[in-house]
C-alpha cells in the first residue's frame, strides 16, 4: 500500500477466484466460436476440432461458476441469484445466461454425437453400454432422414450459440465496465474487449489442446487445420490489442481527474504484469503467428511458432484478466493510494486457482474418452506409431499409465524440437 | 384391535412427519421461512416513515478528529475493534508545502498528534451517504440491499450472498464484508437507534458537534436549517448518487 486509501480498501475483495471466472467463460466463448466457424460459416479446415471445441467448451464451462461460488460469502444462498433476482443489478443474469448456455452446449454436443452413441450403445458391452443406452435417451434412429435433422440442428444451435457465447462473455465485461466507481474498469469498451481476449484465448487453448493431443496419441497436426486457427488468431488479437491500448490511450488522451492513478497503477503498481505479460506476449505473437504463415519457413517451425504463440497468448489473457480484476481494485476510489494485493496459498489462492485451471482438463480427459471427438484416418497415424500398432500394441492403451510422463516428455521434445521433426 | 389402533396412529404420524421433513426444505425455497418472520410483533413501516426523510450533516471545520465516533460506531454495531473495516471513519488533511498528505491510520483511532504547522490541516469524517441514487441498491444481484422510506440504505444480512459486487459499486469506500458474518455490511445511520427516535451513535458521543443528524421534511430541525441556509456539498457529486450527507467547509482536496 501506498499513499491514501480508504480504510475499508485494505482488503481486495474480489481475488484470484473472480480472476479465474472471465477467464473460464472467455475460454469457453472462443472454443465456441471455432467450433461455429465450422459448423455456421463452413471453414472446412477446422473440421479436426469441430467437435474437439466443444467438448472443450464444455468442460470448461463446468468448472467456470465452481470460482465463483467458493468466492462468495455465504456460498449456501449462491442460488438467490436466480429465486429472487434483482432485475437491474448487471449480476442477477448470471445464473439464467449460464444455465441457458450450458444447455445450448450440452444440446449441441448431444445431436453432434447421437449417431456415435447409438452406436456405442450397439457395439459396446456391460456398464458402458447401458451407458451410451441412457445417453441416447431412447432416440435409436440412425436413419439418412435422422440424421439430416440432427445436421439441421446442430447448425441451428451452433447459429444461436454465437450470440450467446457473445452474450455470456460480453455479459462478464459488463459486470465490470458498469462500475462507475472504479476508474479502471469503467468504460463501455468493456465487454468488447472482454468477447475479442476471449475469442483470442478460445482459439489458443484449442491450438494447444489439439496439439497436445495429437502429440499424446501420436497423431500427425492437421497442418491447415493449425494454419486456419493461426489465421483466426491473428486476426482478433489484433482487434483485442487494438482495443485494450485504445482504452488506455483515449484515457490518457483525455487526461481527466482518475487519469493520474490510472497512470500510477499500470507504471507503478502493476507494470510487469502489464507491460511484460499482458502486452509484449501479444505483440510477440503478432510477429510469430505472421511468420508462421509464411511459405518458405519449414513447416515443423510454423507449427511451432503458432502453437508457442497459443501457450504464450493463454499466458497472456490470464494476466488481462488479472489485471483488470486485481488491478482495478488496487487503485484506491481517493485517487490518491494503491492498495496491496496478497496473494495467498490457500483461502482463494494459488493452490485452489491452481486446482481450477487443471480440473477442466482432467473433465476433458474424461470427455473425450466418452465422446471421441477425433476424426482419424489411418494416414494420419505418426510412422512410429504405426509400427508400434503393427507389433500388435494399441498406442493408446500403452500410453495411459503413463500420461503425465509422456506430457512432459513431449513438453521437452517441443523445446528441442526433436520430437516434431519425426512427425513431418 | 388396540394394537391395530395405535398401528394405525403410528403410520399416520410417521406419513405425517415425513411430509413435514420434505416439507420443511422446500418451503425454505418458496418462502415459509419469510412467512414465520412476518408473524412476529408487525412494524408498520409505512406509518413510522411518514414525514420522515433522514439527513446528515458533517461540519469538518469542528471536527477535532478524537475518533471517539469510530469507536462508538464499531461498538453499537457490532463492528469487530480489532479488524479493519470501519462503518465510519475519520481522515487527517494536512498541507506540506508538497501537495496535501493524507491518512487515516486504523480509521482515525490511531491518529498520531498533529505537527504545530501554521498550514492548513483538518479532519474530515467519513460514513456511509446513504445515496439518493445509490449505486450499491442499483447492482446488488438478489435484493438485499435497498432504500427505506426514510431515506436510509439498508442490508438484510439473512438474504445478502456476500458477492461484494456493491463493495466494488460504492464510489466512497463506505461498504465492507463482515469477518464474521461474511455479508455486506456498511454505516445505517443506526436505523435500530434512530428509528426508536434516537440519535446515531456518533452523532451522540461527537464532543464538538462535528456530526448532526436530522429530519429534511421538518423544516424547524437545525440540520434541515443548515442544509436550507447555509452552503454545503456532498462527496463526489460528479458520480451522480445524490448523497445525503452534506458536508460545510468542505476544501476541494477531499474526495
Amino acid at each position: 500500500m501506498f499513499g491514501f486509501i480508504y480504510p475499508n480498501e485494505i482488503e481486495v475483495n474480489w481475488g484470484l477466484f473472480i480472476v479465474l471466472y472471465p477467464y473460464l467463460t472467455g475460454l469457453v466463448a472462443g472454443a465456441f466460436i471455432v467450433s461455429s466457424l465450422y459448423h455456421v460459416f463452413g471453414v472446412n479446415q477446422l473440421k479436426p476440432v469441430s467437435r474437439l471445441s466443444l467438448i472443450s467448451a464444455l468442460a470448461v464451462l463446468l468448472v467456470a461458476p465452481l470460482a465463483l461460488i467458493s468466492h462468495l460469502g455465504q456460498p449456501l444462498r449462491a442460488l438467490n441469484l436466480m429465486w429472487t433476482p434483482n432485475p437491474v443489478s448487471a449480476m442477477a443474469g448470471f445464473g439464467y445466461i449460464y444455465s441457458f448456455y450450458l444447455i445450448i452446449v450440452l444440446l449441441e454436443i448431444w445431436f453432434m454425437y447421437r449417431k456415435d452413441i447409438v452406436e456405442f450403445s450397439q457395439t459396446r458391452t456391460g456398464m458402458a453400454g447401458m451407458g451410451y443406452n441412457i445417453l441416447t435417451l431412447g432416440a435409436k434412429d440412425v436413419s439418412p432422414e435422422a440424421l439430416h435433422t440432427d445436421h439441421k440442428v446442430v447448425t441451428f444451435l451452433a447459429i444461436l450459440g454465437i450470440p450467446s457465447a457473445a452474450f455470456l462473455h460480453g455479459y462478464v465485461g459488463f459486470i465490470f465496465g458498469a462500475i462507475k466507481a472504479n476508474p479502471w474498469w469503467s468504460t463501455p469498451l468493456m465487454p468488447v474487449i472482454f468477447l475479442l481476449s476471449a475469442i483470442v484465448s478460445g482459439i489458443a487453448l484449442l491450438i494447444v489442446v489439439y496439439a497436445a493431443t495429437c502429440k499424446i496419441r501420436r497423431r500427425k497436426i492437421d497442418f491447415d487445420c493449425l494454419m486456419a486457427m493461426n489465421k483466426y488468431l491473428w486476426v482478433f488479437l489484433i482487434a483485442a490489442f487494438v482495443l485494450e491500448i485504445l482504452e488506455v490511450i483515449h484515457m490518457a488522451y483525455e487526461a481527466e481527474e482518475e487519469w493520474p492513478a490510472v497512470r500510477g497503477l499500470i507504471t507503478e503498481v502493476i507494470p510487469v504484469s502489464y507491460f511484460g505479460v499482458q502486452l509484449a506476449p501479444m505483440v510477440l505473437s503478432f510477429f510469430l503467428l505472421m511468420l508462421a504463415r509464411k511459405g518458405s519457413v519449414h513447416r515443423v517451425g510454423r507449427q511451432f511458432l503458432t502453437i508457442l504463440s497459443g501457450s504464450m497468448i493463454l499466458i497472456s489473457v490470464l494476466a488481462m484478466r488479472f489485471n483488470v480484476v486485481v488491478g482495478g481494485q488496487l487503485v484506491s476510489k481517493s485517487l490518491s493510494g494503491y492498495a496491496k494485493f496478497h496473494m495467498p496459498l490457500w483461502h482463494e489462492g494459488i493452490i485452489p486457482t491452481i486446482g481450477f485451471l487443471v480440473l477442466p482438463f482432467v473433465i476433458l480427459a474424461v470427455l473425450v474418452k466418452v465422446l471421441p471427438p477425433w476424426f482419424d484416418t489411418e494416414e494420419a497415424l505418426e510412422p512410429k506409431a504405426e509400427r508400434e500398432r503393427s507389433l500388435g500394441e494399441e498406442a493408446e492403451e500403452e500410453l495411459a499409465p503413463d500420461l503425465w510422463g509422456k506430457i512432459a516428455n513431449t513438453a521437452l521434445s517441443w523445446i528441442g524440437l526433436g520430437g516434431l521433426s519425426r512427425g513431418d | 384391535m388396540e394394537n391395530g389402533v395405535s398401528r394405525r396412529r403410528f403410520l399416520t404420524l410417521t406419513g405425517k412427519m415425513v411430509a413435514a421433513g420434505m416439507l420443511v426444505p422446500l418451503g425454505s425455497l418458496i418462502g415459509l421461512s419469510n412467512g414465520a418472520r412476518a408473524a412476529a410483533p408487525k412494524t408498520d413501516w409505512p406509518k413510522v416513515w411518514e414525514g420522515k426523510q433522514w439527513g446528515f450533516v458533517v461540519d469538518t471545520e469542528k471536527c477535532i478528529g478524537c475518533a471517539r465516533c469510530v469507536k462508538a460506531c464499531k461498538e453499537e454495531n457490532g463492528v469487530p475493534m480489532d479488524e479493519e473495516v470501519y462503518r465510519t471513519w475519520v481522515e487527517r488533511y494536512v498541507e506540506t508545502g508538497n501537495g496535501v498528505s493524507i491518512d487515516s491510520p486504523n480509521g482515525g483511532l490511531d491518529f498520531p498528534p498533529l505537527g504545530s504547522s501554521t498550514k492548513k490541516q483538518f479532519f474530515v469524517p467519513k460514513l456511509c451517504n446513504q445515496c439518493e441514487n445509490p449505486p450499491c441498491v442499483q447492482v446488488c444481484p438478489v435484493g438485499a440491499t435497498y432504500r427505506t422510506g426514510d431515506g436510509v440504505i439498508l442490508v438484510d444480512a439473512a438474504r445478502c450472498v456476500g458477492c461484494r459486487y456493491c463493495i466494488q459499486a460504492c464510489p466512497y469506500g463506505a461498504r465492507f464484508l463482515h469477518p464474521k458474518t461474511h455479508v455486506a455490511d456498511k454505516c445505517n445511520w443506526c436505523y435500530h437507534r434512530v428509528s426508536k427516535g434516537m440519535k446515531p451513535a456518533c452523532v451522540t458521543v461527537c464532543p464538538v458537534g462535528a456530526r448532526k443528524f436530522g429530519n429534511l421534511k421538518d423544516h424547524d430541525d437545525p440540520v434541515t436549517e443548515i442544509v436550507e441556509k447555509e452552503r454545503i456539498r456532498g462527496l463526489k457529486p460528479e458520480k451522480g448518487t445524490k448523497p445525503q450527507v452534506f458536508y460545510t467547509g468542505l476544501d476541494e482536496v477531499v474526495m
